[in-house]
């Protein structure tokens, strides 16, 4: 076989691909703007996106945190500098683990709950049936998902923040000795707004890539179960991969914020 | 044109359809008279479903027209669109039920989406319909996956009938069914065309279910219609891909692909 058509093939098809997204994600973000608004059904979306997400971004926030502090502690007393354990663990979890841990975990879940549940009503023809129906399946199916996760991911951050901070204080006070009341004050007195809301804005951006890959994979499985379950597999895949790039371009556009 | 006694409901003018490099449709022709049920045979992957999909808007055709009421929609888009698919109701294959909703409100759906019908007036009509295919209103307050499949599909014409529709489509409303519970859905589907006076498309490979629901029938075979006239000529249509067919015969003019 000759490898450069292979290659072509692939840079094609990642092409096709990409505009294909790009046409969905446009499509959907103007739904958004255009009435009917379906506001129940954003508020169911929040609870499915949002509220039951919690316990597992909790969880893993309060973990990593934890750890941010052990692993940090560890290197800093080489050079005695024990006492910066709290604002980089601060640092560290408000700009990039709170927003990153808690975009790949609502990924796992979210993503492929999403693709999942529109995959099997494409296979269905349940989407054939929505448009009969005079309902725009993109406004109906997706612009609650892509508004409820938009709204809930900062939230969610937001909230890891706390937990993956206090994960840290746990760590620090129970493992290391760490005077608790010090190491509060430490924390509170280095906490800036620009540190916080760098985080929230991609918990954003991250909420917004989540829903649209999972609408889109789901919208585009073919052929039963298999098809839905490779819509499921990809919707994890493409958004983990797509949050982690785009934390890298925000991450240097907010750098000096 | 206006919409008076000789313009047909629905007409296809030469609609071609391919995905990729295999040609679906291929030049199309199909007019369906006002207040006619047209049944429109042949075998699987012949493209029936893809004719009913281009005809709602679903999918797109590459060349040739479509008229409703003798008004292209052909290339109609958002609102435009949605506005004529309101003279449609649609019967399914699996029925396509959306499982995150009650009964009632799958009934309702189009009323309340589509049309802004109050949500409790919705719901009454939606037990009326109900009622008209023969389901008790306790049916109402279930998910339709507590539902066997004879009582989805039924669910699935009260659906389609829920908006008084001109024109209702039914895709294989028999596939899947027992013989019992085909023949109780052909009645039902006979009946109620009856009552609502409906022009009707179907496409069926179940040859009961098509004499007893059609006033004409065509037959698709690799993308164009090679038959069409009243049912009780079918029999002596002297077109042997429609002997072969309605015969059901694996010898004759029509070789299955099996290695498709």
């Amino acid at each position: 076989m000759n490898p450069f058509a292979t290659i072509g093939r692939v840079v094609l098809r990642f092409f096709e691909e990409a505009g294909r997204l790009s046409i969905f994600g446009a499509a959907s973000v103007t739904g958004v703007v255009r009435p009917p608004v379906y506001w129940w059904l954003i508020a169911q979306q929040m609870m499915r996106i949002g509220f039951y997400s919690l316990p597992v971004v909790g969880l893993t926030a309060f973990f990593t945190g934890g750890v941010l502090a052990l692993q940090i502690y560890n290197g800093a007393s080489r050079y005695g500098a024990e006492s910066f354990v709290p604002v980089v663990v601060l640092v560290g979890i408000t700009r990039e683990l709170g927003p990153v841990i808690a975009g790949l975990m609502v990924a796992g879940r979210v993503a492929a709950a999403i693709a999942a549940e529109i995959g099997t009503m494409r296979v269905t023809e349940q989407i054939d049936a929505l448009t009969t129906l005079s309902t725009n399946p993109i406004k109906y199916l997706v612009v609650p998902r892509l508004v409820a996760a938009v709204i809930c991911m900062p939230i969610l951050v937001a909230i890891a923040d706390s937990i993956g901070v206090f994960g840290g204080y746990v760590a620090s006070v129970e493992s290391l000795a760490f005077n608790g009341s010090v190491y509060m004050n430490n924390t509170m007195n280095n906490v800036t707004w620009d540190d916080v809301s760098s985080g929230l804005i991609k918990s954003a951006v991250f909420g917004f890539i989540i829903a649209l890959l999972g609408c889109y994979n789901g919208f585009n499985s073919k052929g039963g179960a298999q098809g839905v379950g490779n819509a499921t597999t990809n919707a994890v895949v493409t958004s983990s991969i797509l949050i982690l790039a785009a934390n890298y371009l925000l991450t240097n556009l907010l750098f000096n914020k | 044109m206006s919409a008076n006694g000789d313009t047909p409901k629905v007409e296809l003018r030469g609609v071609k359809k391919r995905f990729g490099a295999k040609v679906v449709l291929d030049g199309l022709d199909l007019t369906i008279p006002h207040g006619q049920s047209i049944v429109v045979i042949g075998g699987s992957g012949t493209g029936k479903s893809v004719m009913i999909k281009c005809v709602l808007g679903i999918l797109r055709p590459e060349e040739g027209q479509i008229f409703v009421d003798g008004e292209e929609v052909t290339r109609l888009r958002g609102r435009a669109r949605d506005a004529y698919l309101r003279k449609f109701g649609m019967l399914f294959q699996g029925a396509a039920l959306f499982d995150s909703l009650p009964v009632w409100e799958n009934v309702a759906f189009g009323l309340i989406q589509g049309r802004g019908v109050p949500r409790m007036q919705a719901r009454d009509i939606a037990i009326e319909k109900l009622a008209k295919v023969g389901l008790g209103s306790d049916v109402a307050m279930l998910s339709p996956a507590e539902l066997s499949g004879g009582m989805q599909k039924r669910v699935g014409l009260a659906r389609a009938i829920a908006a008084d529709p001109d024109i209702i489509f039914f895709d294989e409303p028999t596939t899947g069914l027992d013989p019992i519970m085909a023949d109780v859905i052909n009645d039902l589907i006979v009946s109620t065309v009856k009552d609502l006076g409906v022009t009707t498309l179907s496409i069926t490979h179940d040859m009961v279910s098509a004499r007893k629901i059609a006033d004409r029938i065509a037959m698709l075979y690799k993308g164009k219609i090679i038959w069409n006239g009243p049912t009780a000529e079918i029999d002596h249509s002297g077109n042997p891909y429609v002997d072969q067919f309605i015969h059901g015969s694996a010898v004759g003019p029509i070789q299955m692909e099996v290695r498709a």
